[in-house]
């Protein structure tokens, strides 16, 4: 069976994951992403009936450390990768939010 | 191409030792050939001389301290953070990022002696089999530059297979260090899922990226592992165990040792050339006393599915990050919501924008059950297949490519063509599994062939002895 994908299933998913799609981009991503989708239909063969999901491949494996404190990154260090902030109050700038 | 200036890395390491070379001098030596290869090949992102050389003058200056990689140049992929060193991720939304602290594999290798030159290309945030999703352009494959070196650690392989520096860093996530390794020639060694820390690699899929080792040699590849590996207190999926003695497991022996082969994979879509010296390397490893035996992997069909269900939901959550506000691009706007949609859709590239499409819709209400959660149960069948062959065999081997390297081009329009290009590499991925990919042979066109070995959670040592075993019978 072959899945379809419509126009505003795409933008739907579009707005989701934050991405602002041309034309060009909504007309390939509609026909690539049916194609893919169909490919991986495939699983639904697969008996899974009583079988658990992996969350992890070895949930045994976890590892432990002591709760202490530590020195982060310095302040002015990451404020200085930003594309626009307020070194010295020590902020993000950002357009407005409301 | 005619051999560079590096044997191997522990070659080198000697040589140094011995004082019949500096490291300044061993620098020098990989600089001038990336200078003279790497405007045809296009391995580097970023060649940081400057530091390699102040580095290499500190290690000579200090005798007598000499780490396990002393002197050694190393490149590394470029998601992998080196403090003041440029991470793009072969993005255009981390063009000018650059990285406030070292990936712990960084502080490792560093400690070790050994002297980062620099970063190589990559498929953009490792999604990809060519490195032709990089945002910077294609490397280009030693042998033939109108093929693919493979990917995403396509540069890594690169710096490695033209002798620009002896030993290199990928990361591994569906087949991205093993593929590109067996596509030009040389060692690619993915450790147990745990083995290795991920503090400081970009996150792409995080319940199946592992920083791995690209070498010549099986050896240096066991060399950078036990130098690498090892619990690390701030990433708390690397495995609470000692870091190994790999290098003490390659004694040769094979004798008796039990190696499975899932035939049953392999009766369509594999290149016959490949097929041809696939089979060759399984009849050397027999010669070595080792036992051939067929095993099944009843649900490895169902692999590339899984894999590219389950990194894609992993990778439009890891990437939601990149937002605009706290570091890379931003494009400006006039609310935050548009500043958002705006920066990622000009910040990302085609291959990225499909996948976060993917892995949003896979884990978007209603969808949620019948893709994500089918692919994390059937994930555990294929974990289970693996259990069941290692209860008979210690080891598995299948090509690691199911062809030689392909032109540029070939597979870009269709994006299913370019995910099976990791058919035979994805289920020990997803099964958090050892495997190394060593040189087994050429096409009649002259590519590199890869033949992959698998081993048993957190047996790295079996793989590493039979594929050295295997490599010694090839040195002749």
């Amino acid at each position: 069976m072959a899945s379809t994908l419509t126009r505003d299933e795409v933008l739907r998913i579009a707005a989701l994951a934050r991405l602002e799609l041309s034309e060009a981009e909504i007309a390939t991503f509609t026909r690539q992403l049916a194609d893919i989708l169909t490919y991986v239909e495939a699983l639904q063969q697969a008996d899974t009936t009583g079988i658990p999901a992996t969350s992890h491949v070895f949930t045994t494996e976890t590892a432990w450390r002591d709760d202490t404190s530590a020195p982060s990154l310095d302040r002015a260090t990451v404020l200085a990768e930003a594309p626009d902030a307020e070194v010295a109050a020590g902020l993000f700038r950002v357009p407005k939010v409301l | 191409m005619e051999t560079g200036p590096f044997v191997s890395a522990i070659a080198l390491r000697d040589a140094i030792g011995r004082r019949e070379l500096s490291a300044e001098v061993a620098v020098r030596q990989a600089l001038d050939r990336i200078a003279e290869h790497d405007p045809s090949l296009h391995a580097f992102l970023t060649v940081d001389a400057d530091h390699a050389i102040a580095r290499a003058r500190q290690l000579d200056a200090a005798p007598g301290a000499a780490g396990p990689l002393h002197g050694v140049p190393v490149a590394l992929k470029d998601n992998i953070h080196v403090s003041g060193m440029r991470t793009t991720a072969g993005s255009r939304i981390l063009d000018e990022y650059v990285a406030p602290y070292d990936a712990t594999v960084v502080e490792r290798l560093e400690r070790a002696g050994a002297i980062v030159v620099g970063k190589t290309n990559l498929d953009e945030f490792a999604m990809g089999s060519s490195t032709e999703h990089s945002a910077f352009g294609p490397s280009r494959h030693p042998v033939d530059r109108e093929r693919t070196p493979g990917g995403s650690s396509g540069g890594s392989a690169v710096a490695v297979a033209a002798g620009m520096t002896p030993l290199a860093l990928g990361s591994d996530t569906g087949g991205s260090v093993r593929q590109p390794a067996a596509l030009c020639g040389v060692v690619g060694l993915k450790p147990t899922y745990g083995r290795v820390s991920r503090y400081g690699l970009v996150a792409f899929a995080s319940s199946l990226d592992q920083i791995s080792p690209l070498a010549t040699t099986v050896a240096d590849a066991a060399l950078a592992l036990d130098v690498i590996a090892g619990p690390d207190p701030r990433d708390a999926t690397a495995a609470d165990r000692p870091a190994g003695r790999f290098l003490d497991a390659l004694t040769g022996d094979v004798r008796g040792l039990r190696v499975g082969v899932p035939r049953h994979l392999l009766e369509t879509g594999v290149d016959p050339d490949v097929l041809k010296t696939f089979e060759n390397s399984l009849e050397t490893i027999a010669g070595l006393g080792a036992r051939i035996d067929d095993i099944e992997l009843p649900h490895s069909r169902f692999a590339i599915p899984v894999y590219y269900l389950v990194a894609t939901a992993e990778a439009s959550s890891n990437l939601a990050r990149y937002d605009g506000v706290r570091y890379g691009l931003r494009e400006d706007a006039s609310t935050i919501g548009e500043m958002y949609d705006r920066t990622r859709s000009r910040g990302f590239g085609a291959e990225v924008k499909r996948r976060l499409m993917l892995g949003t819709y896979v884990l978007s209400a209603g969808y949620y059950d019948a893709y994500y959660l089918k692919a994390q149960q059937v994930r555990t069948l294929i974990q289970r297949d693996f259990e069941r062959a290692f209860a008979q065999v210690e080891a598995i081997a299948l090509p690691t490519s199911p062809t030689a390297a392909f032109k540029l081009g070939e597979r870009t329009a269709d994006p299913i063509q370019m995910y099976l290009a990791d058919i035979f590499t994805v289920g020990a991925s997803l099964a958090g599994l050892p495997a190394i990919s060593v040189p087994c042979g050429t096409t009649n066109s002259r590519l590199p062939v890869g033949l992959q070995l698998i081993g048993q959670a957190w047996d790295e040592a079996t793989v590493l002895r039979l594929g050295g075993a295997y490599e010694a019978t090839r040195a002749t």
